[in-house]
């Protein structure tokens, strides 16, 4: 009793301020949010297209990249390719959106894409159970979604939490691709999730097969099979990434 | 060691395949089956075609802990051959591998059924094992009254992978527990052939995703040696560093989450945040909590400063006290010892004989660590000590966790003070045609074993991936037999194996 006490003071209290305070400090290595600038390109130049391992940058606009971020991996490839720093990677944690196509950088893009969710933010905003469903996911995604249960992050004060059945929950959140062998067994778990529900996908497998896009043996992400509300990018997606978008999406933040 | 017959080399060594070591299947089976018997791991066992469509060759991979040496040997089959497994059980998953991959019927075999229900490597399959739909196979019963059996998966309660398990019971006791995978098959063996590209380094970073380090460097490894081409000394360390921290970070996670499965709340919420901040640590080195990015073939693509070794450092510090005072808790309460001690034993006996590595290993007495007797990069340079505990139980396999994490903690700190000078990254340019490798590298989990064999352009005419998981599963049910089934997650946690590292 003694030492569970000692251990207690020990440990402190370790629950992040965010949101009500700033964000925890992200390091400085960190690759957040693309920055694309325009006319910069040389003509002709494909590096940064060529580059990415998942076909992420696009180079269809005038005189710049674009930038999937629903594809990226954030290997930083295509800023390390390109000769004039037209793509930059910053520090930027705030990479949801409630849109597929809200996650297109290119240019002189807005640095936040809209997570709003009339459903989500009225049912949903103080009370949202999930069903995590991994279908293909590496386990990296799904740690740093987990990771949001532990006293550090501590879901649980916005009323979120991961449920064990989905007759208990509001919503599925999926990471990974989507394999053919979990296929079934996504549509069976999502149709056990009472209505209304909402369908968020964690990390670029479960947006677009991430480094498995195209492969026969998965479905390219949770659209194929499901409607999508909130997309969160990234391999994976920092904690702090995921907390911010499921806040935005229930009108907390 | 049969250097008549086979390719005796070191980790990481490269062997012209132009002209295998190839021997009669009769002499290949000797050699496996002795040599295991003669204490031999069988690391790998795969079949690849040959040039025309009906023959393969069979090849394994014997490593010999005592003499630092990998036995590769090889033979040309058919579309059937003689099961090694009757007289080999460690050779049972991957002969059910090779005849769902390829259609080869290993004749005998006690227990053939898909490992991953994956569509066939080449043609439309058929063979022994027809492409069925996930899970749909015959699943070993247990007959007489009162007896039950229990399905679990593929969707499980808590945020964890996909994966089937099939209970046979009567009342609370498991007689017997078959585990049914292949959930989370991406198709990346198949994916491999014919790089490296532009992906390859990315599969390997997401093949267990909470094994960045280990298989991205088994990766590494394996193409360096195909190209000729040795890190720096620094590149190594900074390597090890984040293979180190990668091992903490996951260990304290398991004892945590252990702690959870038998209701210890204080461990179990302290080794969560902990392990958060030593994947902060990870991410201070390369931007990315699992690693991301850091390992590339020649090197790394990240520095560590002074001004950086000093603040990881003063990190490990506080991560040191904190994890101390948390896991010290787990191991002084009498209430969990009673739920850890005895519970999912493996003998040492049955350990070697299911061919078991890694932690799971360890805890059940036998003295194996890839960084200890087939030590790669920088552990060439530096010792290694094997942790190990005797007991084999769920008790066994948290202490052996808590005594690797105290022993990588001085390590990254030994190495973080000492960084030597040297390049980054030196260039791999072109891979040697017609060479076949294998890289041994320790993952947290255990031993991971990458075998790449390039064609006439210098492409991987074949890369085998065994993970850590891949060994340790059979070894999960035989920790089952005659258990509660309330025990299950507990044994379960106790392995934490890897769902995605096995199916591919």
């Amino acid at each position: 009793m003694f030492s569970i006490l000692k251990a207690r003071i020990q440990q402190k209290h370790r629950t992040i301020a965010y949101p009500d305070g700033p964000p925890p400090e992200l390091p400085e290595r960190f690759a957040g949010r693309p920055v694309v600038q325009a006319g910069r390109c040389d003509s002709g130049c494909r590096k940064c297209a060529e580059s990415c391992p998942v076909g992420a940058v696009a180079l269809s606009d005038a005189d710049s990249p674009r930038i999937d971020l629903g594809r990226c991996l954030f290997c930083r490839a295509c800023a390390k390719a390109c000769p004039n720093q037209a793509i930059v990677f910053g520090r930027a944690h705030h990479l949801a959106a409630a849109e597929r196509e809200d996650l297109i950088v290119r240019a002189g893009s807005a640095n936040e894409a809209s997570c709003r969710h009339a459903l989500a933010a009225k049912l949903f905003s103080r009370s949202l159970k999930l069903r995590q469903v991994s279908a293909g996911g590496c386990n990296a995604c799904e740690a740093d979604s987990n990771v949001l249960t532990t006293l550090a992050w501590d879901i649980g004060r916005f009323g979120i939490q991961f449920v064990a059945s989905p007759r208990h929950a509001d919503g599925l959140l999926i990471t990974g691709p989507v394999t053919e062998n979990m296929r079934l067994a996504v549509k069976k778990t999502y149709d056990a999730v009472p209505a209304p529900k909402i369908v968020i996908a964690v990390g670029a497998c479960a947006i677009s097969g991430g480094p498995y896009a195209d492969h026969p043996e998965q479905h390219n992400g949770a659209a194929s099979v499901l409607p999508v509300d909130l997309y969160i990018p990234g391999c994976p997606p920092h904690p702090l990434t995921i907390l911010e978008g499921l806040l935005r999406l229930l009108g907390r933040k | 060691m049969y250097a008549d017959t086979s390719a005796s080399v070191r980790n990481g060594q490269i062997i012209d395949w132009s002209d295998p070591p190839e021997t009669s299947l009769g002499q290949f089976r000797r050699m496996v089956i002795e040599g295991v018997g003669d204490g031999a791991r069988l690391s790998a066992l795969f079949a690849e075609p040959e040039r025309s469509s009906e023959a393969f060759r069979l090849t394994a991979v014997l490593a010999w802990p005592e003499e630092n040496a990998l036995s590769v040997v090889s033979c040309p089959i058919g579309r059937s051959y003689q099961s090694l497994t009757p007289e080999c059980p460690a050779a049972g998953w991957f002969e059910r591998e090779i005849a769902e991959q390829w259609g080869i019927h290993p004749q005998s075999h006690p227990w053939l059924k898909p490992i991953r229900f994956q569509p066939p490597h080449c043609g439309e399959g058929g063979g022994p094992l027809a492409r069925r739909a996930i899970g749909l196979a015959d699943f070993f019963r247990l007959e007489g009254e009162e007896v039950h059996e229990v399905a679990v998966g593929p969707v499980h309660a808590g945020v964890i992978e996909p994966g089937h398990f099939r209970f046979q019971c009567h009342g609370e006791t498991v007689y017997h527990l078959e585990i049914s995978l292949g959930y989370q098959h991406r198709g990346i063996e198949r994916a491999l052939r014919g790089g490296p590209d532009r992906r390859t380094r990315h599969y390997f970073e997401t093949l267990a995703g909470d094994t960045t380090i280990g298989h991205a460097t088994a990766y590494c490894r394996a193409v360096e040696a195909l190209g000729g081409v040795h890190p720096s000394a620094r590149a190594e360390s900074i390597v090890a560093i984040a293979a180190e921290l990668e091992r903490i970070a996951n260990h304290i996670g398991d004892l945590g989450a252990l702690a959870g499965d038998v209701g210890f709340l204080p461990t179990m919420s302290y080794c969560g945040r902990i392990r958060g901040d030593v994947l902060n640590a990870t991410a201070m080195l390369c931007g990315n909590r699992f690693g991301r990015g850091l390992a590339v073939p020649g090197g790394v693509d990240f520095d560590i400063d002074a001004a950086l070794a000093q603040e990881v450092l003063h990190r490990l510090d506080s991560i040191e006290r904190d994890a101390v005072s948390a896991i010290e808790l787990l191991f002084d309460a009498p209430s969990v010892m009673a739920r850890f001690e005895g519970v999912g034993a493996v003998s040492e006996q049955s350990a070697r004989a299911i061919g078991l590595v890694g932690v799971a290993a360890r805890a059940s007495g036998v003295p194996c660590d890839v960084r200890h007797e087939f030590p790669y990069g920088i552990y060439q340079f530096t010792q290694m000590p094997i942790c190990t505990w005797h007991s084999g139980d769920c008790f066994a396999r948290a202490y052996v966790r808590w005594l690797e994490v105290q022993q990588s903690l001085a390590f990254v700190r030994e190495r973080l003070r000492s960084l030597p000078p040297g390049d980054l990254n030196r260039n791999v340019s072109e891979l040697r045609a017609n060479q076949c490798v294998v890289s041994l590298t320790e993952g947290w989990r255990g031993e991971i074993c990458h075998v790449a064999i390039t064609d006439d352009r210098g492409r991987f005419r074949a890369y085998k991936v065994v993970d850590p998981s891949f060994h340790n599963w059979f070894g999960l049910a035989c920790a089952l037999r005659g258990q509660q089934i309330s025990d299950f997650p507990l044994c379960n946690k106790s392995f934490n194996l890897s769902y995605c590292g096995h199916d591919l």
